[in-house]
């Protein structure tokens, strides 16, 4: 499938008279005069700032260039390329946009479900059945149930201003509320913990990489998932400067091939083990900055111990084995994280030697059976190196979230009048139990006053595809006395979409005027200029929800007038407001970028600075290395201090026995997770396989590039093999985010990981631990 | 012509293999799957846990010595005096194959909807422009340069006698390599 065939299909399309604002109307290409030109071309070749906007951490410079109505090609900022601004270049997926903007399995006119739920059949219907079916069945709900019993599920595929979850938010909260859920799919664990810890969570910007002599990646790949645009970039220039570079992951990852002076391919699940022993190496050899810890933290020996505790509660105390009667040494961790004492000790050395120098951990670690503990781990030994809060020094938790980004406001959602939430983890629990969870369950604000009924999945795949357990997942929504209706939105049938009750086509992000902006870490918007129109009847979810909103009587509330443009056009008011550098809607427009200087930006730099003003965010004003908080809860999982607790389907669970090998569900560079499985320039640049040790396949019988079983207790899945010795032996990857496709058996066919992960919580956060998992592979 | 010749220069010891380059050249080029004018190679070698890896970011070589140019039945390459750029002709383009299968680099694409070869031509219209390729200008890691040869050639470090790769002796290719030590040919390391 090349982009030929679907440029042909629009034509077709295009030559379709254009039609009035009507429900029904056939789209013809945007009239010229109404295209924004930021540039003509002598062949009256339009250039415009288009925006690639889904859940990425970077956030591109795009620029689309239509001839005749079509998208012909995708280029990028030609702003000067300068070290001070480096350009904002898109990577491989923004480049290949022409393809989902023109994929011929587009989603063009919704459509209601005929067959079971979950069959994937459909009928088409008119906008006005649609928008009459999905209001009469939100009455019913919240009337019946209340609307507690309405999920907005967690969707990130349109991270744009006005987006279709906080659109459904905003009609939501005119019609009662909705159930809330906190924590994502991402950084559970990690935005969950940082607050026990240090008060809040940061991160230092990329910039700062080049003072950093020394750089730790733990788990971190960012030349496949994207943080920020450059922060490749930055890795690079670090490593110019002659930063060293020490990857620990159990694959030898695109990051590390290019980066990395040294690899410790560590077991999955072991990394506070591995931490806690480097702990060990820097208290016996009193490498330790003794200072440091004692002006900013507790809990790290007997003697900064809050009052009223028993004896060896530290964290000190755990580490030498006092409390336990187990050094946790680094012989104590080789077996467990499969590193050589040595190694720990080197790196304990030069981690506690070389300053300043910047552990940065990814997400992937953190979504792990207790991620919590990595997470804590990693802060600690950044206090104890006495990097945190220094130029080139970072805090060890874990990436992104910065404090760090322009002050640009979104479709404002207004108030949930319901306080109830989840951690979003357990939103499958919250359709068959609901009712019956509790706070040990995360709920807040509890109880739920129903269970899930209505669920929106407006630009999302974690209905079914990003979800943990797949066949549970599926069992429970396929049962329609649980969940009475599902409304979804998407540019394509994905495996979630298959589960609607009515399905909604989408317009692309090139079809409609929006804002993007990076996850953090860089102050800069992007303006995203409609350059086509959206093929047949796809419109933005915000367009369907206020005639939703009509239907039930709520419409003027819904919209206050404003079109989407008219938001919009507020929010860069609004902002100009706060800002008066901020460029004028017309003139962002035109340029498409609004960007203030990169920074220096330093995480928690003023609590260090000045802890009598700016102490940390927590009961004790220092970093907690020890929390009385979590001590106090006395629930297994969840220590006083940073502990190794081995993991259930980890290295040293019985059931390794009957699945040998631990699979992990990284990020591909060819996906932004499920989102552009469907791009057939993706598949050829890099096809989902699964990367297993030629040990492993070698005991297995199984040949490179030959489809391959996956299995466990809760599913299978047939992949292509990849042997390569890029990965520890006893370990398996397979890429996440590929679309679920099941065989009559249930077999996913594409290698969606997600069939063989399981729904168990983290113990803290709740949180997702979708890399830990226990499976077995055969020759399929 | 040998002080005028252009060549790409890659730096893989930033290339991330995140094949930005190809897919900006797929985008500009309008070729389809199966067309990859500009390709990324992973080679990987040593033993667990002591592995190595590195990419190979590589289009036509638009080489000194090119058997596309030489070989051809129809005619249809010729390698211009004024820069080297290695131009094919689609017009005089047979579809014959032959070139496929002469290049050491599988750098002619054949495309059976056209029943035609396509190959990188280092961007001809957008460097008499004065702009970059496209694959020079879209990569992330400002890893790809492009220059007259006898420049490129005389940076430190550079190579084109890479594991893995053809032997330079055949073409001659015009193009140069940052690599780690461990990407280099036996050869090149003994030097």
């Amino acid at each position: 499938m090349g982009i030929e065939l679907d440029r042909r299909l629009f034509l077709k399309l295009s030559g379709a008279a254009a039609g009035s604002l009507a429900v029904s109307e056939v789209f013809g290409p945007l009239a010229l005069e109404h295209i924004f030109p930021s540039e003509i071309k002598g062949d009256g070749t339009r250039v415009l700032s288009v925006l690639c906007n889904n859940n990425c951490g970077g956030r591109c410079h795009l620029t689309a260039h239509i001839k005749n109505g079509v998208v012909v090609r995708i280029s990028a900022d030609d702003s000067p390329d300068l070290a001070e601004r480096p350009q904002l270049r898109p990577c491989l997926k923004g480049r290949a946009m022409r393809n989902r903007l023109y994929h011929p399995d587009r989603l063009r006119y919704p459509m209601k479900r005929v067959g079971m739920r979950g069959e994937g059949k459909f009928q088409r219907i008119s906008w006005d059945e649609t928008v009459d079916f999905i209001a009469a069945n939100l009455k019913r709900v919240v009337d019946h149930y209340g609307p507690a019993a309405v999920f907005i599920h967690y969707a990130t595929g349109d991270c744009g201003a006005i987006n279709g979850s906080a659109a459904a938010e905003r009609l939501m909260n005119l019609m009662g509320g909705f159930l809330g859920y906190y924590n994502s799919f991402s950084s559970a664990c990690l935005n969950y913990t940082a607050p026990f810890i240090t008060g809040y969570r940061d991160t230092s910007s990329y910039q700062t990489l080049v003072h950093s002599k020394l750089i730790i990646l733990n788990g971190f790949n960012p030349a496949e998932t994207i943080f920020e645009t450059n922060s490749n970039y930055y890795l690079s220039r670090a490593r110019e400067a002659g930063a060293k570079v020490v990857v620990i992951d159990p694959r030898l990852t695109e990051t590390a091939v290019t980066f990395a002076d040294e690899w410790l391919p560590l077991k999955p699940t072991t990394d506070s083990a591995l931490f806690i022993a480097m702990a060990h190496v820097m208290i016996v050899e009193k490498l330790i900055d003794q200072a440091f810890l004692d002006r900013y933290c507790i809990g790290f020996d007997e003697t900064h111990m809050p009052a009223g505790l028993p004896p060896g509660q530290s964290f000190m105390s755990y580490v030498l084995g006092l409390s336990d009667g187990t050094p946790k040494t680094p012989e104590w961790a080789a077996p467990i994280t499969g590193i050589d004492p040595h190694t720990i000790r080197k790196l304990a050395r030069e981690y506690a030697t070389i300053k300043p120098a910047q552990l940065i951990q990814g997400l992937g670690p953190q979504r792990h059976a207790y991620g919590e503990e990595s997470v804590r781990a990693g802060i600690v030994l950044a206090c104890m190196t006495g990097n945190l809060g220094v130029l080139g020094g970072g805090w060890g938790g874990g990436e992104g979230g910065r404090r760090l980004g322009l002050a640009v406001g979104a479709l404002p959602t207004g108030i949930n009048p319901v306080k109830t939430r989840i951690p979003v983890f357990l939103w499958t629990d919250a359709i068959v139990r609901g009712t019956e969870m509790t706070a040990d369950d995360g709920v807040k604000g509890g109880p739920l006053q129903s269970n899930i009924k209505f669920i929106f999945n407006l630009a999302g795949n974690t209905l079914v595809n990003q979800h943990a357990d797949i066949n549970r997942t599926v069992k429970i929504l396929r049962d329609e006395r649980l969940v009475e209706c599902i409304v979804v939105s998407d540019h394509f049938v994905t495996p979630s979409a298959k589960f609607a009750d009515v399905l909604l086509p989408s317009d692309n992000s090139l079809e409609r005027n929006d804002l993007g902006f990076p996850w953090s870490g860089e102050k800069y918007i992007i303006f995203g200029n409609k350059v086509v129109n959206p093929p047949d009847e796809c419109k933005h979810d915000y367009w369907w929800l206020s005639r939703v909103a009509a239907r039930l009587g709520l419409g003027e509330q819904f919209t206050e007038g404003k079109t989407e443009e008219d938001w919009l056009k507020q929010i860069i008011a609004d902002a100009k407001k706060a800002d008066p550098d901020f460029p004028t809607y017309e003139e962002l427009r035109k340029t498409g970028l609004y960007r203030q200087p990169p920074q220096e930006y330093v995480a928690f730099e003023k609590e260090t600075r000045d802890p009598s003003k700016y102490p940390f965010k927590t009961p004790s004003g220092k970093i907690e290395i020890f929390s009385k908080t979590l001590y106090d809860m006395n629930k297994p999982g969840i220590p006083g201090i940073p502990q190794y607790i081995p993991a259930w389907e980890g290295p040293e669970d019985g059931l390794i026995r009957k699945y040998p090998l631990q699979c992990i569900g990284p990020h591909y560079k060819r996906r932004t997770h499920s989102t552009y499985d469907e791009n057939p320039w993706m598949e050829e640049a890099d096809p989902q396989s699964i990367w297993i040790s030629p040990q492993d396949a070698g005991a297995r019988g199984i040949a490179n590039g030959e489809p391959v079983k996956v299995f466990n207790d809760r599913g299978a899945l047939v992949i292509h093999a990849r042997i390569t010795k890029r990965i520890r032996p006893g370990v398996v990857a397979i890429p996440q985010g590929a679309w679920y496709t099941p065989d009559q058996n249930g077999v996913c066919q594409r290698g969606c990981v997600n069939i063989l992960t399981s729904q168990r919580p983290t113990p803290l956060a709740h949180g997702n631990a979708q890399h830990t998992i226990l499976v077995e592979v055969e020759r399929a | 012509m040998a002080d005028r010749q252009l060549a790409f220069f890659v730096d893989t010891t930033k290339c991330i293999n995140c094949k930005t380059c190809e897919i900006a050249c797929k985008d500009f080029n309008d070729a389809g799957v199966g067309r990859r004018i500009r390709k990324v190679r992973t080679f990987e070698g040593g033993e667990f846990p002591m592995v190595f890896a590195y990419n190979i970011s590589m289009a036509c070589n638009h080489c000194e010595d090119p058997l596309c140019v030489k070989h051809c039945p129809a005619k249809a390459y010729t390698k211009r005096a004024s820069d080297g750029i290695v131009v094919h002709d689609p017009d005089r383009c047979i579809g014959c194959r032959y070139c496929t299968w002469l290049c050491p680099y599988g750098a002619p694409q054949y495309d059976p909807k056209e029943g035609r070869v396509r190959k990188c031509n280092l961007c001809l219209d957008e460097i008499e422009k004065g702009r970059s390729p496209v694959c020079v200008a879209a990569c992330p890691m400002r890893a790809i340069e492009v220059g007259r040869l006898v420049d490129i050639a005389a940076r430190p470090g550079v190579t084109i006698a890479i594991r893995n790769l053809p032997s330079p002796a055949l073409t001659k290719p015009a193009c140069r390599y940052k690599v780690r030590r461990e990407a280099m040919s036996a050869e090149e390391v003994r030097k």
